[in-house]
């Protein structure tokens, strides 16, 4: 077992970064929304399936000869983010405006927003495997359930080989990418007029209000930059696995939730701990016990942390904290 | 001629009843040849038509539709009517349709249900209505095992195929050590047990491990299969987690051939594996899937006259599903109209089908049990031949 575990530890802990990176900024939706509204947007996992989509349909659209590497593949890479921001973050932010915002606006309770989350995220699930999915990519429609796969795009190659520690280009550039983006929301969040606006917000709507916030602006932008993140996520994963379907953000988003839970729900850096802390768990909980142990002890250790730390890791919000 | 008269005339008062209490005998065909009256007669289809999964039902609904078409075709006395229970594969709706077929359809046997989930369900509520059924497609070992008098299957079970994979494991590739992984869903880990307990008893060293049907990301699993350096992997599962694997596998570096069971036996593994990643990967199957009918006379006529009636080729299944209602055939053209005669002669049928001999065993498993392995090429599978003697380039 721990022989397993040594001889493993070096692919798992690679395999383990980069399966978190992406759980960190799917996790970053939940953790922003949570952070403004307190409300947990269960279809946040649909806003990472309509990015994956998005990002297979332009692939598929554009057409790749033959696999990218190096350049070409950072070219592409960042195309695809792009249209995935686009997508994403309008679906999230249209997502806010049927199902949430008139729930707000009479002043409905968070269990009432919580039930059309689930309901959101339900729907948004059949209408992509019934309609969208048979539209986009000309398949009968009881195909709109089967996995779609892109052509293959990317030329997988070791970039790091010392010894044991081998990288692959696909899997740095996801762990490289979402740390960038990690940074780059953070000092947004911390040095912007807008980022002042959404700390200001989770700190205290009223006396954000009455210092002259605009709370729906706010709300709109935490849902934008937080279906936006998911986005850059559904590039990555499609670079690393070249495909998706209908289903693909369920299992995803439970993790992601999950990584923003053991990191600090609220609290942007919280999500970037958690989501690495969980993928790493994963990998090593499944060297030493085998892969069917992974969530038993993934779960675990999050029952753990959260009986010593309820707040997870870094505590429930930086905006708070810092304020 | 007076003898084969009476007879008719004995069926066709038999079956008429039974179709007369069912709709008001708007079923019942008068005419065809020389005056005799001749009757319908309901046999039922059960299986997912509409679903996800419709692509490997479809496929045996048509060689059964076919089946009975060129009975049809002979006027005979007694003609059959195939009447489809679009079930989608849920076992609820399963059951209540096969309620009405007992209820209002008054069906004198059914071919399916196509999926073993669907035929647990479905077996009591035969059993109790005493109706006779011939399943094309369902293969889990308990099915055998439950005791009904009336249910059949015309392809072996899960235990027959995993037992010759892992023979062929051992014999055709010569495996000292393989990999085995499984998605722990019933069938999967089934057919991954039986392989697993088959290459151990030819003295193969066995590591497994277990992925995560609703998972896309196996790291963990390639982690452990490289360090083990096997020879095979057999993956026990459905194609679609099977291809995702299989192209991690690869793109990771692992080179071993990959073999699987019926689950995978799909284009789709090879689409799901991306480029040319499925080349060479061996698929076993009990089905017979012999689109240019090498392997035996029936079959080469079948493949003909399926892709003259269809426009495709005959796919997984379709043979199955042609012999299953061949069964009824045989029966109904024997004399016997209804039900309970049915399953009598079931139990005693011995005749050449396209498949194999069709021939059942007491508890309803057919009495050979040969498994067929195909090979991927190019996005498609073809047929290497009988797991027993086949042969891998």
């Amino acid at each position: 077992m721990l022989e397993n575990f040594i001889n493993q530890f070096w692919p798992a802990t690679v395999d383990g970064l980069s399966l978190g990176a992406i759980y960190a900024l799917v996790a970053l939706g939940y953790t922003m929304v949570y952070g403004v509204l307190r409300l947990i947007n269960f279809a946040h996992s649909e806003i990472f399936m309509i990015g994956t989509v998005a990002a297979l349909f332009t692939i598929t659209t554009i057409g790749v000869s033959a696999p990218l590497g190096g350049l070409g593949l950072i070219g592409m890479l960042i195309l695809l983010a792009v249209v995935g921001m686009v997508v994403s973050g309008g679906a999230a932010v249209a997502l806010e405006y049927v199902a949430y915002r008139p729930l707000r606006r009479r002043g409905a309770s968070r269990l009432a927003a919580l039930i059309s989350a689930i309901g959101a995220s339900l729907f948004l699930q059949q209408v992509f495997a019934l309609l969208v999915i048979p539209r986009l990519f000309d398949r009968p429609k009881e195909g709109g359930r089967l996995p779609v796969q892109a052509p293959e795009f990317v030329e997988r190659s070791d970039v790091i080989s010392i010894g044991d520690f081998v990288v692959r280009n696909d899997k740095l550039l996801v762990v490289v990418s979402a740390v960038v983006m990690m940074v780059a929301l953070d000092q947004f969040v911390r040095r912007t007029k807008l980022g002042r606006g959404i700390r200001a917000t989770a700190q205290d709507p009223e006396t954000a209000v009455l210092m002259g916030v605009n709370i729906d602006r706010i709300v709109t932008a935490t849902f934008a930059i937080g279906g936006a993140m998911a986005g850059v996520a559904a590039a990555l994963y499609m670079m690393r696995f070249e495909e998706t379907n209908y289903f693909v953000g369920f299992l995803l988003g439970i993790k992601a939730f999950t990584a923003a839970v053991l990191g600090g729900i609220g609290n942007l850096r919280g999500a970037l701990v958690g989501g690495f802390a969980l993928g790493l768990i994963e990998l090593y909980g499944s060297a030493l016990f085998g892969s069917e142990w992974r969530d038993v002890i993934a779960f675990s250790v999050l029952v753990l942390v959260l009986m010593f730390r309820p707040t997870g890791i870094l505590g429930e919000s930086l905006q708070r904290a810092r304020a | 001629m007076r003898r084969a008269f009476s007879r008719g005339l004995v069926a066709a008062a038999a079956a008429s009843t039974l179709v007369l209490s069912a709709c008001g005998g708007d079923d019942n065909t008068s005419g065809g040849g020389g005056g005799t009256q001749t009757t319908t007669v309901k046999l039922g289809f059960m299986g997912d038509l509409t679903g996800e999964n419709s692509g490997i039902v479809i496929p045996p609904r048509n060689g059964a539709q076919m089946a009975i078409d060129e009975y049809n075709a002979t006027n005979p006395a007694t003609k059959i009517q195939l009447v489809p229970y679009d079930s989608q594969g849920v076992p609820e709706q399963a059951t209540a349709l096969a309620q009405q077929a007992l209820n209002r359809d008054k069906i004198v046997g059914l071919v399916g249900p196509a999926f073993s989930g669907e035929s647990q369900q479905v077996g009591p509520i035969l059993e109790e209505g005493k109706i006779p059924s011939v399943s094309a497609s369902a293969t889990n070992v308990t099915l055998a095992e439950k005791g009904w008098k009336y249910w059949h299957r015309i392809l072996p079970g899960d235990r027959i195929q995993g037992t010759g994979i892992g023979e062929f494991i051992a014999r055709a590739l010569s495996a000292k050590k393989v990999f085995v992984i499984h998605d722990n869903q019933d069938y999967s880990k089934g057919i991954a047990d039986f392989v697993t307990a088959a290459l151990k008893g030819k003295g193969v060293t066995v590591d497994t491990d277990v992925i995560d049907p609703e998972g896309s990301d196996y790291a963990s699993t390639i982690n452990k299969v490289k360090p083990a350096a096997p020879e095979a992997i057999f993956y026990g599962g459905y194609y679609a987690e099977g291809g995702r694997l299989l192209k991690q596998l690869r793109e990771a570096g692992v080179t071993a051939r990959f073999l699987s069971g019926d689950g995978s036996l799909d284009a789709g593994l090879a689409k799901g594996a991306g480029g040319t990643n499925a080349d060479g990967a061996v698929v076993g199957c009990p089905c017979l899937v012999d689109p240019t009918g090498e392997s035996n006379e029936k079959s080469k006529k079948f493949a003909a006259d399926y892709k003259a009636k269809f426009n495709t080729a005959p796919a997984i299944y379709s043979a199955e599903g042609y012999d299953a209602a061949t069964a009824f055939i045989e029966a109904i053209k024997a004399g016997n109209a209804d039900a309970e005669k049915i399953n009598t002669f079931l139990s005693t049928i011995d005749v050449q089908g396209v498949t194999k001999q069709i021939k059942f065993g007491p508890n309803g498993e057919p009495a050979g049990g040969d498994v067929f392995v195909y090979e991927f090429k190019g996005g498609s599978y073809t047929l290497l031949g009988n797991s027993k003697d086949a042969k891998v380039g």
